[in-house]
C-alpha cells in the first residue's frame, strides 16, 4: 500500500515538474507610466500562455543605468525610444527586437475638481505655489512637460514653481496628496473607461511636444527564455492593444 | 571636477545638517536628561518613539510626512493657518524631516553620557547653592562632553547621509531641497558617472574622517580612564 502511494506520488511529482518546465517566468522592467496597463496585460498573458511575468516599475532612465550594470531584467518597456536604442547599440539588447508598443499622452492634472480647465489656461492664470513634473533627465514624460512649458512660453513664470518627482508615479503622488496643486503626468495614471477618473485635467495636444514613442526591447538575458519572447508578441495582440488604448494611449501605426 | 550645481548641493547639505544638529541638540538635551533620570512609566514609550527612525525605512517617515504636512494633514493645516504655508518642497520642511529622522543619533549618546553622571556630583553642586543652570554648565556639560561630541557628530553626519526622506518630501529643487545624496542619485540615474564619482568621493572622505575623529577621541578617553 505504502509502495503504491509512493509510486503515485513520484509520477505526480514528475507531471508537476514537467508542467513547471513549460511555464517560464520572465522579469520585466516597466516604465512607471505603464504600470496599470501592464499589470492587466501580465494577468491576461498568464491566463493565455501559462507563462508568468514579474514586473518592476521605475523611471526609464533608472532602468537603463541598472541594465547597463547587469540588472537581471529580460524585457525593458521604456517610456521612450532612446533608452532601448542605447541598450541595443551597446549590445545589451537583442538587435532588431525593438518596437513601439504605445504613444504616450501627457495630461496636466490636479486632484481638485474643476481646478484644471479644458484648455490648460490655469497654467497662465492660476495662482498656484507648486507644479509637479517628473525629472526631465530621467523620465521622458518630464522632458515632454518641460517642452510644453517652453512652447507655451511660460518658462519664466513656471520654472520657480517646479517640483520634480524621481519618476512619474512619485510626481502623481505629489499632486494627489495636494502638496503640489497640479502637475504634468501620464494620462494613463488617471484615465479609466474613456475619461479622467478623479480630479480635473487637460489632455495636452500632441503638437506641443515631441511624440512620446514608448518602446519595448528584448534584453540579452531574455533571448533564450520562451516566456520573454511570448510576452513581447503578446504585447502586439488585440487583447493587449485593447488594454493599452483603454488607458488613453494612442497605438502606433 | 565638481560643477557649480554640485557645489551648491554641498553647501545646501552643510547648511541643512548644521541647522538640524543645532535644533536636535536643543531638543535632545532636555529629552535625554529626562530619559536618563526619570522613573516614569512613559519612559519606555518615549524611548521607543525617539528610536523609531532607526528601524523604520525612511520611505515610511517620508510618506507620513508628505501626508501630515500636506494641505489635508494636521501639521499642514496648522502651518497654513499660521501663515507659514506648506512645508513640503521647502528648506524648512527638510529641516523638520531631518530633525525627526536623526534625533535618535543625538539623544542616545547624550542619554548614555547623562546616565553615567553620578547623582552625588549634582547633590554636591546643589548644597553649594549652584543654580540648576549653573550646575548644567559647570557639572553636567564637562562630564558629558564626549556625549555631546558624539551626539553632534553623529547627528550631523547622519543628516548629511539622509536620502530617502528627502527624496519623498523634497521635490529636488535647486538651492532649496536638492541635497548631495539626491544629486548623486540623479547623476547615477542619468548615467553621469563622472560627476557622481566626484561627489560620492567627497562624501566618502567626509564620512570616514568624521568617524575617524570620533573614534580616535573616544579611544583616548578610554585610555585616560584606565
Amino acid at each position: 500500500m505504502f509502495k503504491h502511494t509512493l509510486r503515485v506520488a513520484v509520477v505526480f511529482g514528475f507531471m508537476l515538474t514537467n508542467s513547471i518546465a513549460f511555464a517560464e517566468t520572465t522579469l520585466v522592467a516597466v516604465a512607471a507610466n505603464f504600470s496599470k496597463p501592464m499589470t492587466e496585460i501580465a494577468a491576461e498573458f498568464a491566463k493565455t500562455t501559462g507563462h508568468s511575468a514579474k514586473l518592476s516599475f521605475g523611471s526609464s532612465g533608472k532602468f537603463v543605468s541598472q541594465i547597463e550594470n547587469a540588472a537581471p531584467f529580460e524585457i525593458f518597456l521604456s517610456a521612450d525610444e532612446s533608452g532601448p536604442e542605447k541598450l541595443e547599440q551597446s549590445g545589451l539588447a537583442v538587435a532588431g527586437s525593438r518596437f513601439n508598443y504605445a504613444l504616450g499622452k501627457l495630461v496636466l492634472w490636479s486632484a481638485t475638481d474643476n481646478y484644471v480647465d479644458g484648455q490648460g489656461k490655469v497654467l497662465s492664470n492660476g495662482s498656484f505655489k507648486h507644479i509637479a513634473i517628473a525629472d526631465p533627465k530621467l523620465a521622458p514624460y518630464g522632458a515632454a512637460a518641460v517642452e510644453v512649458i517652453k512652447n507655451l512660453k511660460l518658462s519664466d513664470k513656471l520654472k520657480p514653481l517646479l517640483v520634480q518627482g524621481e519618476n512619474i508615479a512619485q510626481t502623481q503622488q505629489f499632486i494627489s496628496t495636494g502638496n503640489a496643486e497640479l502637475g504634468f503626468i501620464a494620462l494613463s495614471q488617471v484615465y479609466e473607461n474613456g475619461k479622467i477618473s478623479s480630479g480635473s485635467g487637460w489632455i495636452v495636444p500632441d503638437q506641443l511636444h515631441a511624440p512620446i514613442r514608448q518602446s519595448a526591447v528584448l534584453l540579452n538575458l531574455g533571448a533564450e527564455n520562451p516566456a520573454a519572447q511570448a510576452l513581447l508578441s503578446f504585447l502586439n495582440s488585440t487583447t493587449a492593444k485593447a488594454i493599452i488604448s483603454r488607458y488613453g494611449y494612442d497605438l502606433p501605426q | 571636477m565638481l560643477s557649480a550645481s554640485d557645489l551648491d548641493t554641498l553647501l545646501l547639505t552643510l547648511k541643512l545638517a548644521s541647522l538640524a544638529t543645532l535644533i536636535m541638540l536643543l531638543i535632545g538635551t532636555p529629552l535625554a536628561w529626562w530619559l536618563s533620570r526619570t522613573q516614569s512609566a512613559w519612559k519606555g514609550v518615549i524611548n521607543a518613539i525617539v528610536a523609531l527612525p532607526l528601524v523604520l525605512p525612511p520611505t515610511v517617515l517620508g510618506f507620513y510626512l508628505l501626508l501630515a504636512l500636506g494641505p489635508h494633514g494636521a501639521i499642514g493645516q496648522l502651518t497654513r493657518w499660521l501663515g507659514i504655508g506648506g512645508l513640503p518642497f521647502t528648506f524648512a520642511g527638510l529641516v523638520l524631516a531631518s530633525v525627526l529622522y536623526s534625533l535618535p543619533f543625538v539623544v542616545q549618546p547624550l542619554q548614555t553620557a547623562f546616565a553615567a553622571i553620578d547623582q552625588r556630583w549634582l547633590d554636591t553642586a546643589a548644597t553649594l547653592r549652584a543654580s540648576r543652570l549653573d550646575s548644567f554648565f559647570s557639572v553636567i556639560l564637562p562630564l558629558a562632553k564626549h556625549g555631546f561630541l558624539s551626539a553632534s557628530v553623529l547627528g550631523f553626519a547622519h543628516t548629511v547621509g539622509e536620502f530617502g526622506v528627502v527624496l519623498m518630501v523634497g521635490g529636488n529643487i535647486p538651492d532649496q531641497t536638492r541635497v548631495v545624496s539626491v544629486q548623486i542619485y540623479n547623476h547615477v540615474e542619468a548615467l553621469e558617472y563622472g560627476q557622481a564619482h566626484g561627489l560620492a568621493a567627497v562624501l566618502l572622505v567626509f564620512s570616514f574622517s568624521v568617524l575617524l575623529v570620533l573614534y580616535s577621541v573616544n579611544h583616548k578617553r578610554w585610555d585616560g580612564l584606565r
